[in-house]
C-alpha cells in the first residue's frame, strides 16, 4: 500500500499528530458506517419487524432500538467485557472474580492471534506489490506441518518442542507461499490465481491427510488430527483462564516487531518495498526482483503458516478441515485497515478479533447470526479501500493523498 | 507485468518445451502401463455401460480386457512421446497434447472399470452438469476481462444468485421469477463491482475480495437468521429435464446432450452466441479493443467506461443465472457457501480456455469431467482417495496460468484501470 | 476544409499548457507546429481532436464554430489525427485497427462485414501509395509501416485534416522521406495536414506554413521561404542557444570497456544487436548516434547486464560482465537509463531512498542485514545540496519532483562515486535548456576525472556537442566511427540511415541527409 507516503516531509509535532489523527479519523468513520449499515442489516432481516414498521413505526422503530442494542450490548459485552466487574472485582481483592471478568478480552486476543499473523501476511505481500489470497491455504499447511510435530516425538521439553513445531508451522506456509512465488518470478504467472487455487488445493490436501493414519486420531472415523502433546502445546498467558489468549499473542506481536523492522530497517525489506513500488527501477538497480518475489512470497506464507500454528498449538490442540473460519480472507481487510503496517495490522486485528469473540454470544444472546460480522467487515474493506464513498457521505474534505495505487497489473505473463 | 516475469529467448526455449513434453509424454505412457495395466487383475476386463435408464435403444456394454487395453493405450502415447522428441509436432502441438490427455483418462478409465462396471453415460451426464454453473462463471469473466475488467467477484455473485433464486422462486412458486431475481441481483452487484473499480478507481482485486466476503457474509447471515426460521422459503420448485423429441434417442449422445434442464440449453445458445458476438460483430470488435487498448479505442470515439459498465453488468447477469441453476437446476435449496469455489474454476476455465467463451466452455468441461469422474469412482469404490480428483481443476490451472500447459494471452489492459487525461 | 482555432486557452492544475493560441489551416496547406518538448503542441491538437476540453477560446471549420466532446465528435467533422505513441491495438489486423469505431455490418445484429472494409481499405491505400497488407497482424509489422495504418484509419474516415503528431521520431530518414512524400500527395488532393514537430529541417523541407509555439503561446507565424534554421530555432525557445560544451581535448587513455562480437535479442527474440564491436577508453565520450530502434536500448542494456547476451563478450577492464546488473554496478558501471520513471527512480520512496537504490546493501549504509539510516540520510542530504536538487527536504517522494531534479537525484546516485565506465541513454531527454547544459557539464566533468563514457542518442545537436568519438548504429552494427570534427550534420545522418561510408554525397543523398540532421 503506498497509499500513503511512507515518510512525508518531517512536520512538525503538533502537525505530526494532526496527520496520525487524520489518518485515524478515515478507519474510524469506516468502521462507524459499517456497524451503522450492520444495524440495518440486523433490522431489515427481521420480517417480524418490517412487518411492524407497515403497523405502527413508532414502535418497530424502538424495537428495532432494542434488538441492535441488545446485539451490538452483547457483541461488546462478549469482546471486552464489563469494565464495571473489573474495577469491582479489582476493589473486592478478589483475584477469582478478576480473571473471570477478563475472560471476554481474553477471548479476543485468542481471536486476534491468527488474525495478526494472516494480517502480517498480506500486509508483507502489498507492501512486496504482491497480492496474498493465498494466506488461508497458508494457515492450513502451516498448521499441518505444526501438528505433525506437535503430536509427534512425546517426551522432547518444552523448550525444543515449541520452537520446533512453530519452525515446522511456518516452514509449512512458506512452502505454500513459494509456490505462487516461484512461478510468478519464473512464468509470469499471477499469483492471485495460483493463490486462489492453492487454497482449494491446500482445502483438499488436509482431507486428505486427516484421513490417514499418520494424522487421524485413532479410533475416529472424520477428519480430526491426534491431540498435540502437553509440551508442545502454547500455554495460557492469564494463569486461570485454560480456554483463552495463549502466548500465541506474545509470538504474533514478537512477528509484528520483526516485519516492522525486516521491512523499513533491513536490506530486505529495501528490496521488498523497491520491487514492490517500482519492479523495473529495481531490477536496473541491481536488486534481484525474482528472487525477492519468491522471498516475499515464502516469508508471506510462513507468517499464515504461523496463523495455523498458533491456532493447532494454542487454542485448538488439534487439526480439524474447518480450522479457520476463514482469517485468510479476513486478513486482505487486515492489511487494508492497517495500512499494510505492522502497529496498523495489530491494531485492525484487535478490532477485528473482537468482533470474533463478541459475535458467538451475540448469537446465543439474540439470535442474530455470527455472519453479520463478515458483513461489517466487508463493509469496512469497502469502505477503506474507497475513501472516496466516506468522503462523500461524511463530507471531508480529501486530505493530500496520492489516490488509491494500483496493485494488480492484469493476469498472464 | 514485472521484470521478473522476463522469459527466456522463445528460440531456445521452444526447442527445450518440445523435448519437455516429449518425456512428460513418455512418463505418461509409463504411468499408463504400469499403474494402469500391470496393476489390474490379469484376465480382468473393463466394462463400460453405455445406456441411460429408461431409453428406447439399448446397447449393449463396452467390455474390453482390461491390461491389453491399457497397454496398447501406453504404446499410442510413448508413440506420440517419441515422435514429439525427435520431430516435434509444430502446430498440431495443442492437438497432440489433447490426445495425449485423452489416452490418459481412456488408461484411467480402463483401470478404474477394471473387474467393475461402470456407467460412461453417467459419468458424461454428470460432466455437463457440474461444468454448467462453471460455463456461467467463465462465460461471465470472458465479458469482465475480454473488457478489461478482471472479475474475481464472480464466486460472490454465482453465491448470491443461488440464494435469490431459492428465496424468490420459494417465495412466489415459480422458478422462472427464481431466475428473474438472481439475474437482477448478479448485475446489482456487478454494478457494485464497476462502480468501485471504474468510478472509484478501488483496485478490482480488492473490489472483488470485497464482494466475495460480502456475499459470503450476507448469504450465510441471512440463511442462518431468515431460511432457518421460515423453512418455506427455501423449498423452490427445481427445473426438471426437458427430453428433446426424436434427438434424445440417439444412442450415447442422446440423453447426454438432449436430456437436460433449461439452464443447460440456455447453456449452449449462450457460449454460441457470445463466441459469435465477441469475434463476429462489431459490439464484440470494440469490447476487444478496449480491453486490449482502451486508449486507442477511446481515441476512435468508443466510450471506455460505458463500455466496461455494460460488460461487467452482463457478466454479473450470467454469473446470477449460474447460481440460479445451483439451485433450480441441481439441488433445489439453498446451502451456505454452496458455490465452493465454482466462481474461482470458472475464472481458471476462461483461463485455460483463452478468454474465448467456446474454449472456456470445454474447459469447463474439464473440470466438470474430473467431479464427476470423482462421485462417480466413490461409489465404486475404487481404491483412489476423491481428495486427489477434487484437486485436478485447481492444480491444471495452476499449469495453465503458469505456461506449462498451453499458452494464455490475456487481453492487454486487463484489470487495468483507464483513466482520459 | 479550412481549420481555425482562436485564442485556445487549457489550463491543468499549476500549468497553463496552452494560453491563447491563434491558427489557421488553410485547405490542402501543411501547416507545421513547431516546439520545443512541453511548448504545449500535444496539448493543442488533444483540445482540437475532442481529447481535452478547452478553457477558453473556439474551434471554426470552414468559418462555422463546432463543440468537440470527445473524439467521436471530432472524427465525425472530419478530423483525423496519427497520435505519437500509436494507437492501434496489436493483437487486431490491419483491417480490424482502421475499421474499429467505423465498423462495416451487414445483416443483423451487427455483423462485421470485413470483405468490405478490406475492400475500402485496399482503395485508400492504393489511391495515396500507401502499401499495407490489410489481413496483417499490426504486432507483426515494423513501425514505418503502422504509422501507414494509421494514415489509412484517418483517411477511412475520410478526414480533411489530418493531424501528425512527431510522426517522424520513430522513422528512419528514407521513412521519412516517403512520409513526406505521401503527405504531399494529401495535401495536393485537398487535405489538410498539421505536422507536429520539433525538427527544424523537417518543417522548411516540407512545410507550406510555420506555426511556433513557445510556452504554450504562438512565438509567430512564418513560411520556409522567410525564415531559416537560426530564426526558427530563436523562436522555439526564446534566446538563441547554441548547444555547446566548453570542454577541452579528450586524452583517451587504456581501453576500460571493449564489446566483441555481441549480439542481442529483443523482448520478441528478434535480433537487435548483430555482431557489433566497440571500444571506449578511460577519459573519452563515445557517442552512439542512431536513429531510435536501431538495437541501441538493446545494446546499453546488455552492457549494463540486463539483458542476457546470445553471443559475444563484453569486457570492462578486461573482466567480463554480462549476465546481472548488480556485477555490473560492482565493476564500476554506472547507468543513467533511458526512462527515468520507469527505469531510473522508485517513485514512492523518498528521495533519500532513491539515491541508495542500488548501494543500500553496502557500507556504510547497510550492517549486515541492517539499514544504516543514518548514513543514508547524512549521504542524501550531502549530495542534495551538491548537486543542487531542489527540495524542501530528503523524506519527500521523488515522484513530487520536476523532470529536471529527478534526473539530477539519478545523477547524484551515479556520479558520486569511482566509476569506471559512465553508460547514459538519451540523458537529456524531455529536459529544459538549464538542466541539459547541467547534466553536459556533470558528464564532461566525469570524462575528466578519467572514466570512460558511452552516451547513446538520438539527437544529433546533443552528439555533436559532447563527442570525443561518435560511433554511428544502424541495424544493430556500428557502420562507422567518425572524429567530431570532421562529422558533419550531413554525414551522420546519412549513414544513420544506413548509408555506407565509402559512399560518396551525391545530389539526392545530401536531401535525405538534411532530412535526417534535424534529428537534433
Amino acid at each position: 500500500m503506498a497509499a500513503v507516503p511512507e515518510r512525508p516531509t518531517r512536520p512538525g509535532l503538533t502537525r505530526q499528530a494532526v496527520t496520525f489523527g487524520r489518518g485515524l479519523l478515515l478507519p474510524a468513520l469506516a468502521i462507524l458506517t459499517a456497524l451503522i449499515l450492520g444495524a440495518l442489516v440486523i433490522v431489515l432481516s427481521d420480517p417480524d419487524l418490517v412487518t411492524l414498521f407497515g403497523v405502527d413505526p413508532v414502535a418497530a422503530l424502538g424495537a428495532s432500538w432494542d434488538l441492535v442494542a441488545a446485539a451490538y450490548g452483547a457483541l461488546i459485552a462478549g469482546s471486552i467485557g464489563n469494565p464495571g466487574d473489573l474495577v469491582g472485582a479489582l476493589a473486592a481483592g478478589d483475584l477469582d472474580a478478576f480473571v473471570a471478568a477478563l475472560d471476554p478480552i481474553s477471548v479476543t486476543l485468542q481471536r486476534s492471534t491468527p488474525l495478526i499473523f494472516a494480517g502480517l501476511s498480506v500486509a508483507l505481500a502489498f507492501r512486496s506489490g504482491l497480492f496474498n489470497i493465498g494466506a488461508e491455504g497458508q494457515l492450513y499447511l502451516g498448521a499441518l506441518f505444526a501438528v505433525f510435530v506437535g503430536f509427534s516425538f512425546p517426551g522432547l521439553p518444552f523448550f525444543i518442542h515449541i520452537p520446533l513445531a512453530v519452525a515446522a508451522g511456518f516452514l509449512g506456509g512458506a512452502l505454500w507461499g513459494f509456490i505462487p512465488g516461484f512461478l510468478k518470478a519464473r512464468t509470469g504467472a499471477h499469483e492471485v490465481i495460483v493463490t486462489i487455487m492453492l487454497n482449494y488445493v491446500a482445502y483438499r490436501l488436509i482431507d486428505l491427510a486427516l484421513k490417514t493414519d499418520v494424522f487421524q486420531r485413532p479410533g475416529r472415523e472424520d477428519p480430526i488430527s491426534k491431540e498435540v502433546v502437553e509440551s508442545a502445546a502454547l500455554p495460557p498467558l492469564i494463569p486461570g483462564l485454560a480456554a483463552g489468549v495463549h502466548w500465541g499473542l506474545v509470538i504474533a506481536l514478537i512477528a509484528a516487531a520483526v516485519v516492522s523492522w525486516l521491512l523499513f530497517r533491513s536490506t530486505k525489506g529495501f528490496e521488498f518495498r523497491a520491487v514492490g513500488l517500482n519492479p523495473q527501477a529495481a531490477r536496473y538497480a541491481g536488486i534481484d526482483t525474482g528472487r525477492t518475489v519468491i522471498l516475499a512470497m515464502a516469508v508471506c506464507g510462513g507468517l499464515a503458516g504461523l496463523a495455523g500454528t498458533s491456532e493447532v498449538l494454542g487454542s485448538n490442540r488439534r487439526l480439524v478441515s474447518g480450522l479457520s473460519p476463514g482469517y485468510g480472507f479476513d486478513a486482505i481487510a487486515l492489511a487494508l485497515l492497517g495500512r499494510s503496517r505492522p502497529l496498523g495490522v495489530v491494531a485492525a486485528a484487535l478490532l477485528f478479533g473482537a468482533l470474533r469473540a463478541g459475535a458467538t454470544p451475540m448469537q446465543a444472546a439474540t439470535g442474530i447470526p455470527i455472519d453479520l460480522v463478515v458483513v461489517v467487515q466487508a463493509l469496512v474493506i469497502m469502505f477503506i479501500a474507497a475513501p472516496a464513498l466516506v468522503r462523500g457521505l461524511y463530507r471531508i474534505r480529501a486530505g493530500r493523498t496520492t489516490g488509491t495505487e494500483v496493485f494488480s497489473k492484469g493476469w498472464g505473463t | 507485468m514485472t521484470a521478473a516475469a522476463t522469459t527466456v529467448g522463445a528460440g531456445s526455449a521452444g526447442l527445450r518445451r518440445q523435448q519437455l513434453f516429449g518425456f512428460v509424454y513418455l512418463a505418461l505412457a509409463a504411468i499408463i502401463a504400469v499403474a494402469f495395466g500391470a496393476a489390474t487383475e490379469p484376465g480382468a476386463t473393463s466394462s463400460f455401460e453405455l445406456n441411460a435408464p429408461r431409453v428406447a435403444v439399448q446397447l449393449p456394454p463396452l467390455v474390453v480386457p482390461s491390461a491389453p487395453t491399457a497397454y496398447a493405450l501406453a504404446g499410442l502415447c510413448a508413440f506420440l512421446g517419441a515422435v514429439q522428441l525427435t520431430r516435434g509436432f509444430g502446430a498440431r502441438n495443442a492437438v497432440v497434447l489433447g490426445a495425449v490427455v485423452l489416452l490418459f483418462i481412456a488408461g484411467f478409465l480402463v483401470w478404474a472399470a477394471s473387474t467393475r462396471s461402470m456407467n460412461l453415460v453417467g459419468v458424461l451426464q454428470g460432466t455437463l452438469q457440474r461444468a454448467t454453473p462453471i460455463t456461467f462463471a467463465a462465460l461471465a469473466g470472458v465479458l469482465c476481462e475480454r473488457a478489461g475488467v478482471v472479475n474475481i467477484a464472480i464466486e460472490g455473485m454465482l453465491l448470491t444468485g443461488a440464494f435469490v433464486a431459492a428465496v424468490a422462486a420459494s417465495a412466489t412458486g415459480s422458478p422462472w421469477i427464481g431466475i428473474i431475481a438472481a439475474v437482477v441481483v448478479g448485475a446489482l452487484l456487478a454494478a457494485l463491482l464497476a462502480v468501485l473499480s471504474i468510478r472509484y478507481r478501488v483496485d478490482q482485486i480488492i473490489a472483488g475480495t470485497v464482494i466475495n466476503i460480502f456475499a459470503i457474509g450476507m448469504t450465510s447471515f441471512l440463511s442462518a437468521r431468515v431460511l432457518q426460521r421460515r423453512p418455506e422459503l427455501n423449498n423452490p420448485d427445481r427445473l426438471g429435464p426437458i427430453q428433446i423429441p426424436l434427438l434424445s434417442d440417439i444412442p450415447v449422445v442422446g440423453p447426454i446432450v438432449f436430456n437436460n434442464n433449461v439452464f443447460v440449453y440456455a447453456m449452449f445458445v449462450l457460449v454460441v452466441l457470445i463466441h459469435v458476438a465477441l469475434f463476429k460483430t462489431r459490439w464484440g470488435l470494440r469490447v476487444r479493443a478496449v480491453g486490449e487498448h482502451p486508449k486507442a479505442a477511446d481515441t476512435v470515439g468508443i466510450d471506455v467506461l460505458r463500455t466496461r459498465y455494460q460488460n461487467v453488468i452482463l457478466g454479473g447477469m450470467l454469473a446470477g443465472v449460474g447460481g440460479a441453476f445451483l439451485v433450480l437446476g441441481s439441488t433445489g435449496r439453498f446451502d451456505r457457501e454452496m458455490t465452493a469455489g465454482r466462481g474461482f474454476i470458472g475464472l481458471a476455465a476462461m483461463i485455460f480456455g483463452g478468454w474465448a467463451p467456446v474454449g472456456s466452455f470445454f474447459a469447463s468441461l474439464v473440470f466438470g469431467f474430473a467431479d464427476s469422474l470423482q462421485a462417480r469412482l466413490s461409489i465404486l469404490n475404487v481404491p483412489i482417495p476423491s481428495e486427489l480428483l477434487l484437486m485436478v481443476p485447481y492444480v491444471v490451472t495452476i499449469l495453465v496460468v503458469a505456461g506449462l500447459v498451453g499458452r494464455a494471452r490475456a487481453p492487454a489492459a486487463d484489470g487495468r484501470p483507464y483513466e482520459k487525461e | 476544409m479550412k481549420l481555425e482555432l482562436q485564442g485556445i486557452t487549457k489550463r491543468f492544475p499549476g500549468v497553463v499548457a496552452n494560453e491563447g493560441v491563434d491558427l489557421v489551416v488553410e485547405p490542402g496547406e501543411i501547416h507545421a507546429l513547431l516546439g520545443e518538448n512541453g511548448a504545449g503542441k500535444t496539448t493543442l491538437m488533444n483540445v482540437l481532436y475532442g481529447l481535452y476540453r478547452p478553457d477558453e477560446g473556439e474551434i471554426l471549420l470552414d468559418g462555422r464554430s463546432v463543440t468537440f466532446h470527445d473524439p467521436g465528435d471530432a472524427i465525425a467533422a472530419g478530423i483525423g489525427m496519427v497520435h505519437q505513441h500509436f494507437m492501434l491495438v496489436p493483437v487486431f489486423t490491419v483491417t480490424e485497427n482502421v475499421m474499429l469505431g467505423a465498423e462495416s455490418t451487414r445483416g443483423f445484429g451487427g455483423l462485421l462485414d470485413v470483405a468490405d472494409a478490406r475492400r475500402r481499405i485496399v482503395e485508400v491505400s492504393e489511391r495515396h501509395g500507401l502499401r499495407v497488407d490489410p489481413d496483417a497482424l499490426v504486432e507483426d509489422l515494423p513501425v514505418g509501416v503502422r504509422q501507414r495504418v494509421e494514415i489509412i484509419k484517418a483517411l477511412y474516415r475520410r478526414s480533411d485534416v489530418l493531424i501528425l503528431d512527431e510522426p517522424t521520431a520513430v522513422l528512419t530518414p528514407q521513412e521519412g522521406e516517403e512520409l513526406f512524400a505521401i503527405m504531399r500527395s494529401l495535401a495536393r488532393s485537398g487535405t489538410s495536414i498539421i505536422f507536429i514537430t520539433h525538427k527544424l529541417n523537417e518543417v522548411l523541407q516540407v512545410a507550406d506554413r510555420i506555426t511556433v509555439l513557445r510556452r504554450g503561446r504562438v512565438a509567430g507565424t512564418t513560411t520556409p521561404g522567410t525564415t531559416s534554421r537560426e530564426q526558427l530555432a530563436a523562436m522555439m525557445v526564446g534566446r538563441s542557444v547554441q548547444l555547446q560544451v566548453d570542454k577541452a581535448p579528450s586524452e583517451p587513455a587504456g581501453t576500460v570497456l571493449e564489446i566483441k562480437g555481441l549480439v542481442v535479442c529483443d523482448d520478441r527474440d528478434h535480433v537487435a544487436v548483430d555482431g557489433l564491436d566497440l571500444t571506449v577508453h578511460a577519459g573519452e565520450i563515445a557517442c552512439i548516434a542512431g536513429v531510435q530502434g536501431n538495437g541501441q536500448t538493446e545494446l546499453v542494456e546488455a552492457v549494463t547486464g540486463l539483458r542476457p547476451v546470445s553471443a559475444g563478450t563484453v569486457t570492462l577492464d578486461g573482466r567480463p560482465i554480462t549476465a546481472h546488473p548488480r556485477r555490473v554496478f560492482e565493476a564500476g558501471c554506472a547507468h543513467v537509463p533511458e526512462d527515468r520513471l520507469e527505469d531510473g527512480l522508485v517513485p514512492g520512496f523518498t528521495i533519500a531512498d532513491n539515491l541508495v537504490l542500488n548501494s543500500y546493501y553496502l557500507a556504510p549504509y547497510a550492517t549486515g542485514l541492517r539499514l544504516e539510516r543514518h548514513a543514508i540520510l547524512q549521504r542524501a542530504r550531502e549530495q542534495v545540496a551538491q548537486y543542487d536538487v531542489r527540495t524542501p527536504s530528503v523524506f519527500n517522494d521523488v515522484a513530487n519532483l520536476s523532470g529536471g531534479n529527478q534526473q539530477k537525484v539519478i545523477v547524484a546516485r551515479e556520479f558520486s562515486r569511482p566509476i569506471r565506465l559512465l553508460v547514459a541513454a538519451q540523458p537529456t531527454r524531455g529536459l529544459d535548456v538549464g538542466s541539459i547544459e547541467y547534466i553536459h557539464r556533470r558528464i564532461v566533468e566525469k570524462r575528466d576525472e578519467g572514466t570512460a563514457v558511452l552516451i547513446v542518442s538520438t539527437e544529433l545537436d546533443e552528439v555533436l556537442a559532447l563527442a570525443d568519438r561518435i560511433a554511428v548504429m544502424y541495424q544493430g552494427r556500428i557502420v562507422a566511427i567518425l572524429d567530431p570534427a570532421e562529422a558533419t550534420p550531413e554525414r551522420l545522418g546519412l549513414l544513420m540511415g544506413g548509408a555506407r561510408p565509402e559512399e560518396g554525397l551525391d545530389p539526392e543523398a545530401q536531401e535525405i541527409a538534411a532530412a535526417a540532421a534535424s534529428a537534433g
